[in-house]
C-alpha cells in the first residue's frame, strides 16, 4: 500500500550534513499494523515526517497504492492522516474541539451538513459526548485528548494513519484504552497503522510486522513474533533483551551492548552498527550489508549472512 | 539578615507595588487615559475656549489658583492669550489619532512581516530581518529630518515616520513568537489535512500572537505620544495652527522664566499620558501573557 525505495534525507546543520534516514526500505501492506521501533535520534521520527510530506527527501521514491508519490496534493492528504504523541501540543488550545475536528474536512470543501453528520459519526466511534465539540482542549484529560485527536485523523476517512508514539505521553492507567481503541477502530474500519514507537512491549503486542531502525537505516524487518522470538541481528538481540523480565526469578541473559549511538553527522563506515558490535569482522567496518531474506525475516548483517551464525548466539 | 527581616523588605516592596496600582487593577492609570481619550473624542464639546482663540488683553495670564488667575483660564493662557486647558483638549486628539493611525499601521505592518519571517523561515527571514536590522540602526529623529526636508511635515508625515520607526518593535516580537508557534503540532497536523497557508496564518497563528499585538500596542501609546511630542517640538511633526503637546512646549520655552504653566502643562500631560498607557500596558501583559513579564 505505502512503498518506500531507498529513501534518503540528509540535512545541513551548520554546515555539516546530517544523514538521519539513509536508505529505506519499506513496504506497509494493506490492513496491517506495521511498526516501526528505535532508540531516539535513529530516523524513525524524521522518516514519520517524510510520509507525510513534511520534510523533504534527499532521494529515493514513494509511491502510494501502486501511484508514485512526488507532489503531496489533497487526494494523498485525505488518505494518510497522522496522531501525534503529545496531545497537549496536537491541539491548538484556542479553538473548540468542533473546530479541531472540522478543519479538515473544510480544507477538503466539504459541505457544512456533511461536516456536522462526519462529525457526530467520528465522534460516537472514538467515545466522545456529543456536547465535547463546544468545549476547548484544555477542558479534558490527556487520554480524552488523544481522543479528539484520533478522531480529527479519521474525519477524513484515511486509509493509512501514522501513529507517532501513540499512547507514550498518557498515563499507564489510560494507556489501554486507548490501544483498544486504535485496535476496535483497525478492525472495523480497515485502516493500515504505521507505528512509531520505542516502546517493545506495545510494538510486541500490536504490530503484525515489525522494522527496527539503527542510524537512519534499517537493519531488521520481518513478521513481529518471529523477530521478538528469534532476533537475529545483534542489535535487534540486543534491544529485545533489555527490556525488563516482569518474572525476578529468570536470570536475565543480557548481551548488552557498550558505547553510545553514533552521530548522524558522521555515520561509521560500514555497517553503522559496527563500533558497538560485539561480533564484528573486518568487512563490517567497509561495506554497509544489504537486507537478506532469511527465513520470513530480513536481516542487514555481515556476520549473519556468511553462514557464521554461531558467532552471533 | 535574618528571615524575618527579609520577610519584612518583601511585604514592605510587596505593598509599595500595591499601593503605585502594579498588581491590581490600575484604577489611576485607566482614569487618565480614559480622560485623554474622552478630550480626544469629545474636545469640541467640554473645551471652554477656541483652540486658536487669541486674547492678547489675557496673555500670560497664570492658572486659576494662583495671584493673577483667571477663573476663565483654568490653566492659565500662553503668549498670545489662548486658553491652555483647550489647547491641551485640542492636542490630545492630534495624539490619540496619530497613535491610533500609527500603531494600527506600524502593527499590520510589522505582524505580516513578522509572521511571514517567522513561518517560512529561509531566505524570506533572512531579508526581513536584515530589513529590521537596518531599519533598528538608523536612529529615528535624523530620518524624520529628511523626510520632513524632502517633504511636506504633516500628519500624515508624522504617522509615516512613526510607522517606519516602530513596526520593527512588532515585526521582532511576532517573528519570534511564530517560530516558536510553527513548531507545535497542531500546525504540522493543519498542514497533513491539506489547510492552505493563508488559513494557518488566520487561524492558527493569529489569535496566539493577538494577546502579545494588544500588550505591545498599549505599551507603545505612550511612546509614540512622546516620539510625536518631540517630532512636533523641534518643528518636524504637526504644523500651526494645528495644536500639539509638543508644538505647545516648543512655544513655550521661551517664555520659561515669566511663565512657567506655558510648558509645565503640555510636559504634565505627556508625561501622564505615557505613564498611564505604560501602568496599563504592564497590567494587560501580566494579565494576559505572563510570560512577557520579562523582557
Amino acid at each position: 500500500m505505502l512503498n518506500l525505495r531507498a529513501i534518503k534525507c540528509h540535512f545541513q546543520t551548520n554546515g555539516q550534513i546530517v544523514r538521519a534516514v539513509d536508505g529505506v526500505n519499506l513496504d506497509i501492506v494493506k490492513g496491517e499494523t506495521f511498526a516501526l521501533v528505535g532508540e531516539s535520534g535513529c530516523g524513525k521520527s524524521t522518516l514519520a515526517k517524510i510520509i507525510l510530506g513534511l520534510a523533504p527527501i534527499t532521494a529515493g521514491s514513494m509511491s502510494f497504492a501502486g501511484e508514485p508519490l512526488i507532489k503531496f496534493n489533497k487526494r494523498f492528504r485525505r488518505r494518510v492522516q497522522v496522531v501525534f504523541q503529545d496531545p497537549y501540543s496536537s491541539l491548538n488550545p484556542r479553538l473548540k474541539v468542533s473546530t479541531i475536528l472540522s478543519e479538515p474536512m473544510w480544507a477538503h470543501g466539504f459541505k457544512r451538513d456533511e461536516v456536522t453528520q462526519r462529525l457526530e459519526l467520528v465522534m460516537a466511534l472514538v467515545g466522545l459526548q456529543t456536547n465535547a465539540g463546544n468545549l476547548y482542549p484544555h477542558e479534558f484529560s490527556g487520554g480524552q485528548r488523544q481522543r479528539i485527536a484520533i478522531a480529527r485523523a479519521l474525519m477524513l476517512a484515511p486509509e493509512l494513519i501514522l501513529l507517532d508514539e501513540p499512547i507514550s505521553a498518557l498515563d499507564v492507567s489510560i494507556r489501554a484504552q486507548i490501544l483498544n481503541l486504535l485496535q476496535d477502530l483497525q478492525d472495523e474500519l480497515n485502516i493500515t497503522y504505521l507505528l512509531i514507537a520505542h516502546d517493545l512491549a506495545l510494538v510486541q503486542h500490536a504490530s503484525d510486522r515489525v522494522a527496527v531502525m539503527y542510524l537512519g537505516r534499517i537493519v531488521e524487518t520481518g513478521p513481529t513474533e518471529k523477530i521478538f522470538a528469534s532476533p537475529q541481528h545483534p542489535y535487534t538481540q540486543a534491544l529485545i533483551s533489555a527490556v525488563p523480565e516482569p518474572d525476578p526469578t529468570i536470570a536475565r541473559n543480557s548481551n548488552l551492548i557498550r558505547g553510545e549511538v553514533a552521530s548522524a553527522i558522521e555515520p561509521p563506515t560500514g555497517c553503522h552498527f559496527h563500533p558497538r558490535c560485539p561480533h564484528k569482522i573486518d568487512r563490517c567496518t567497509k561495506e554497509s550489508p544489504p537486507l537478506v531474506a532469511r527465513e520470513q525475516v530480513q536481516v542487514s548483517c555481515w556476520v549473519i549472512g556468511s553462514g557464521d551464525l554461531n558467532v552471533a548466539k | 539578615m535574618g528571615a524575618e527581616s527579609i520577610l519584612k523588605q518583601r511585604s514592605i516592596f510587596a505593598s509599595l507595588r500595591t499601593w503605585l496600582g502594579f498588581a491590581r487593577f490600575p484604577y489611576i492609570a485607566m482614569t487618565v487615559l480614559g480622560l485623554v481619550l474622552v478630550a480626544a473624542f469629545f474636545g469640541s464639546w467640554i473645551s471652554p475656549h477656541s483652540a486658536n482663540e487669541i486674547d492678547l488683553a489675557m496673555r500670560l495670564t497664570p492658572p486659576a489658583w494662583l495671584d493673577g488667575g483667571s477663573s476663565a483660564h483654568i490653566l492659565g493662557t500662553d503668549n498670545l492669550g489662548r486658553d491652555i486647558l483647550s489647547r491641551l483638549i485640542a492636542g490630545a486628539r492630534v495624539s490619540v489619532t496619530i497613535a491610533a493611525y500609527a500603531i494600527i499601521l506600524s502593527g499590520a505592518l510589522g505582524t505580516f512581516l513578522g509572521m511571514a519571517a517567522g513561518y517560512f523561515g529561509g531566505w524570506i527571514d533572512a531579508i526581513i530581518s536584515r530589513l529590521i536590522d537596518i531599519q533598528m540602526s538608523v536612529p529615528s529623529i535624523p530620518l524624520a529630518m529628511l523626510f520632513v526636508a524632502v517633504l511636506s511635515p504633516g500628519e500624515a508625515m508624522v504617522v509615516f515616520i512613526i510607522v517606519l520607526s516602530y513596526w520593527t518593535w512588532y515585526a521582532r516580537i511576532v517573528r519570534g513568537e511564530v517560530l516558536s508557534l510553527r513548531e507545535r503540532d497542531y500546525i504540522a497536523l493543519a498542514k497533513v489535512a491539506g489547510v492552505s497557508t493563508p488559513v494557518i496564518f488566520i487561524r492558527h497563528l493569529w489569535p496566539n500572537v493577538l494577546n502579545t499585538l494588544l500588550v505591545l500596542a498599549t505599551l507603545q501609546f505612550g511612546s509614540v505620544i512622546v516620539f510625536e511630542a518631540g517630532l512636533s517640538f523641534l518643528g518636524l511633526g504637526i504644523q500651526p495652527p494645528d495644536v500639539s503637546w509638543g508644538g505647545m512646549l516648543s512655544d513655550g520655552r521661551n517664555y520659561i522664566e515669566v511663565a512657567w504653566w506655558l510648558i509645565t502643562m503640555p510636559g504634565f500631560a505627556i508625561m501622564m499620558a505615557c505613564l498611564a498607557s505604560n501602568i496599563v500596558g504592564d497590567w494587560l501583559r501580566d494579565t494576559l501573557d505572563p510570560r512577557l513579564k520579562q523582557s
